[in-house]
């Protein structure tokens, strides 16, 4: 028989292919055991399965919206949470309300930080015109869904706004929203997505102001194409986030909302009842009393401005505000 | 930069991108074989896998959301259809290009038609295999950063954060880790495919580029 | 399966075929920044493909850079140019161009490095020059796998131009992006299959452009050595 350079009948090539076949076979097991076991967490997490959509019996899952200011506020969550000896998983940067507001109520998320204000508004009431803060509490509180509630506020605050630059403010003698009336239908009004769909967004605009604005620009969170776009002059007018850094550094001006267009916007916990007991609720609430809005813009500030990490930031307040952590 | 939590997220950028296309082999391999026995599947199946390509990945991982929530899954799924897209074709070429007196030949010497499928067609089909393997891994690694969009822990998580922080820091060291770790996952298959075909190594590599050139002939989509 | 019900109905809506914001114009804006970037990429990569088959030199180099270049991650390098660039057209430009660059600077150099050293030789008999070869031989015969590279990434221009929505800019992506954002799956699913449906449309224009361009005889070789 002629042995032709084709026929792997040589033993060893045979065997080197079926040991490749066996490699490979334990490599994707491995892998699927991985994939099982693993969390998308962040450093500091537990793990979580997450072939299931409910949190996993006694963990709590945290999670926030994809800006870092919500990414700090659910690391202290998560740093205080488990120096109170409670299991947790992280689940950060989900994204907008529209999407992660759906997890929480399902479970799959059991504790987030939010803005009471925008949360009645975009997702609990839309027609909603409560504007102090016990008044959205209430709406809140009375109109949530059973499965949830909201812990106490905090008295920090992190409105939307209208925020233009320094210079056009100056030419148009601007101090408030309400003075757009005629400008706005010269001007490009920019935002994240959600924002032109929102009740609070363009829609309460129109409806509080009487606002029809030349276009809308979907930018980002507050972020730096939002900026970017505001100091170009790409859009004239853009929600800028209260306690966004840049608004000091960049001379913005955040324009008065005489008309609350946007509630208030207090810091507040939302929780899925199931899954927090009362050592979460009250690790939680502890945290709201301490913290402000000045606390919370310094804290930005060294996060965006000066990149400092999320958890040595988060952990920095917690002990100077005698949190343990 | 938090360098503990960049190594667990590579580590997960890892795991999204390697086993979809691990997985997307294994299912690849039956499909393959059938398109090869019956050749009137395998025009349905490529025009199944252009129209599967031309999805824009974002868009498949939100539509998932729903159904596999905000987890690995939602992302590992559809990285495997895109791998499967590149690996079926794949083993279809690569089994097609068994000369035909090779099979004869084993035929002849009273091999059974599974057993010249497994002992003889499959491992002379590897090169070629392999070379869609290695497209199929890098893409994967790759598209898997795309998660970051969806808050799935992922090496994307750093574009975005270090978009928003204006930390540039964080967009390079991602944007390194991703391009290593899949060419190392790439290398690992290149050594790979030299083991496992004995037979093949062959002075001058004319018929080695050729058989990853030809496979550039579908790109995944994002 | 309601992902297609959801589909269905928001396309169906007429408010999303009309105004600024309307499904016509966000095509023509996607066929814009993927045709803009086609273009750079091919006259970088064709001219470079075609020297390196014909001078033979760096074929390995070429098809390696190609795998290598696949594992650039879109997105990351979307930002990377948007932080360096800022807000602009480069930003997304150069990220559409760079990653379409393998598919036609890989087939482009198949393409040509392929053809029948036998054509060549004649070619040479007949007293050609290196120029004269290039042109009147070996482009013409390495046509077909020319045009599948800039099949491909045309398609690939396309599916990925999506991912440009990421930093402001319109096309279909904004669908998906804006979709996202709000949880309208009606609108991501519509825009995806907008897509699909623009890169079906595209690759049907290359085919029918290879109908045109390239000569049967070429098509049915071309074909039989696939």
């Amino acid at each position: 028989m002629m042995r032709t350079g084709y026929l792997p009948v040589q033993r060893g090539a045979k065997r080197g292919v079926q040991r490749g076949v066996l490699a490979g076979v334990a490599v994707s097991i491995a892998l699927t055991i991985a994939a099982c076991g693993s969390s998308s967490s962040s450093s500091g997490g537990g793990s979580s399965n997450p072939l299931a959509p409910t949190a996993s019996k006694g963990t709590v899952v945290i999670g926030s919206a994809n800006f870092p200011e919500n990414e700090l506020l659910a690391e202290i969550y998560s740093l205080a949470l488990q120096g109170a000896g409670v299991k947790v998983t992280d689940k950060f940067n989900i994204g907008a309300r529209e999407v992660y507001y759906p997890e929480v109520e399902k479970g799959a998320i059991t504790v987030i930080p939010e803005y009471n204000g925008a949360l009645l508004t975009t997702s609990v009431d839309t027609k909603s015109t409560a504007a102090t803060t016990a008044a959205v509490n209430a709406a809140l509180t009375s109109k949530l869904p059973a499965a949830l509630e909201i812990l106490n506020s905090s008295s920090a605050q992190d409105k939307d706004s209208v925020t233009v630059t320094q210079s056009f403010a100056k030419a148009h003698h601007l101090t408030s929203i309400a003075q757009l009336t005629t400008l706005a239908k010269t001007m490009v009004i920019g935002a994240a997505p959600e924002f032109k769909t929102r009740a609070d967004g363009l829609v309460g605009l129109r409806t509080n102001y009487g606002l029809t604005f030349k276009s809308f620009s979907p930018l980002d969170e507050s972020g730096p194409i939002t900026l970017a776009a505001l100091k170009d002059n790409k859009v004239q007018a853009a929600d800028v986030f209260t306690t966004t850094p840049q608004i000091i550094t960049d001379n913005l001006v955040a324009l008065a909302d005489p008309k609350f267009n946007f509630a208030a916007q207090n810091v507040t916990p939302l929780v899925y009842k199931k899954g927090a007991n009362s050592t979460v609720v009250n690790t939680l609430n502890e945290i709201s009393a301490k913290l402000t809005t000045a606390g919370l813009l310094a804290m930005d500030k060294a996060v965006i401005l000066d990149h400092a990490q999320y958890n040595a930031v988060a952990a920095g307040w917690l002990k100077a505000v005698g949190i343990k952590s | 930069m938090n360098w503990p939590q960049f190594w667990q997220y590579t580590a997960a950028n890892a795991l999204l991108g390697i086993l979809p296309a691990v997985v997307g082999l294994a299912i690849s391999v039956p499909i393959g074989i059938a398109c090869v026995r019956w050749r009137w599947l395998y025009g349905p199946v490529l025009s199944a896998t252009s129209v599967v390509y031309a999805i824009p990945s974002l868009a498949l991982f939100v539509v998932l959301i729903a159904y596999t929530g905000l987890s690995n899954l939602t992302v590992i799924i559809p990285l495997t259809l895109f791998s499967l897209c590149v690996l079926v074709p794949n083993v279809v070429d690569g089994l097609r290009s068994v000369p035909e007196p090779v099979r004869q030949a084993a035929t002849a010497m009273g091999f059974g038609t599974l057993r010249r499928l497994v002992q003889v067609e499959l491992p002379l089909a590897v090169p070629i295999v392999i070379a869609g393997l290695r497209i199929a891994v890098v893409s994967s690694i790759s598209l898997a950063s795309v998660s970051g969009l969806i808050g799935v822990a992922s090496l994307g998580y750093f574009f975005i954060d270090g978009l928003q922080r204006n930390f540039n820091e964080e967009i390079y060291a991602a944007i390194v880790a991703v391009i290593g770790l899949a060419l190392a996952c790439d290398l690992i298959l290149v050594l790979a495919r030299r083991m496992l075909t004995p037979w093949s190594r062959k002075p001058g590599g004319r018929a080695t580029v050729n058989a990853e050139g030809a496979q550039l002939l579908q790109e995944p989509a994002i | 399966m309601s992902y297609f019900s959801f589909a269905w109905n928001w396309l169906k809506s007429s408010s999303q075929w009309h105004g600024a914001d309307g499904i016509p114009i966000r095509v023509l804006q996607h066929l814009g920044y993927s045709g803009l970037s086609l273009l750079v990429a091919t006259l970088i990569a064709l001219p470079l493909g075609v020297l390196i088959g014909h001078f033979g030199r760096g074929g390995f180099l070429v098809v390696n850079l190609a795998n290598a270049w696949r594992a650039i991650p879109t997105l990351g390098l979307l930002i990377l140019m948007v932080s360096l660039l800022g807000f602009s057209v480069l930003a997304w430009l150069i990220p559409l161009v760079v990653l379409a660059i393998p598919p036609i600077l890989v087939n482009a150099y198949e393409g040509v490095a392929g053809v029948d050293r036998d054509l060549i030789d004649a070619a040479r008999g007949m007293g050609m020059t290196d120029w004269q070869i290039l042109r009147r031989v070996e482009v013409p015969v390495a046509l077909p796998l020319i045009m599948l590279g800039l099949r491909t990434g045309a398609i690939f221009i396309v599916a990925t131009a999506t991912i440009a929505a990421e930093i402001g800019v319109g096309g279909l992506g904004r669908y998906i992006i804006d979709g996202l954002a709000t949880n309208n799956y009606g609108e991501v699913a519509g825009g995806a299959a907008l897509v699909v449906v623009l890169a079906l449309l595209v690759q049907f224009a290359f085919v029918g452009l290879r109908r045109l361009f390239v000569p049967a005889p070429l098509r049915a070789m071309a074909r039989a050595e696939s």
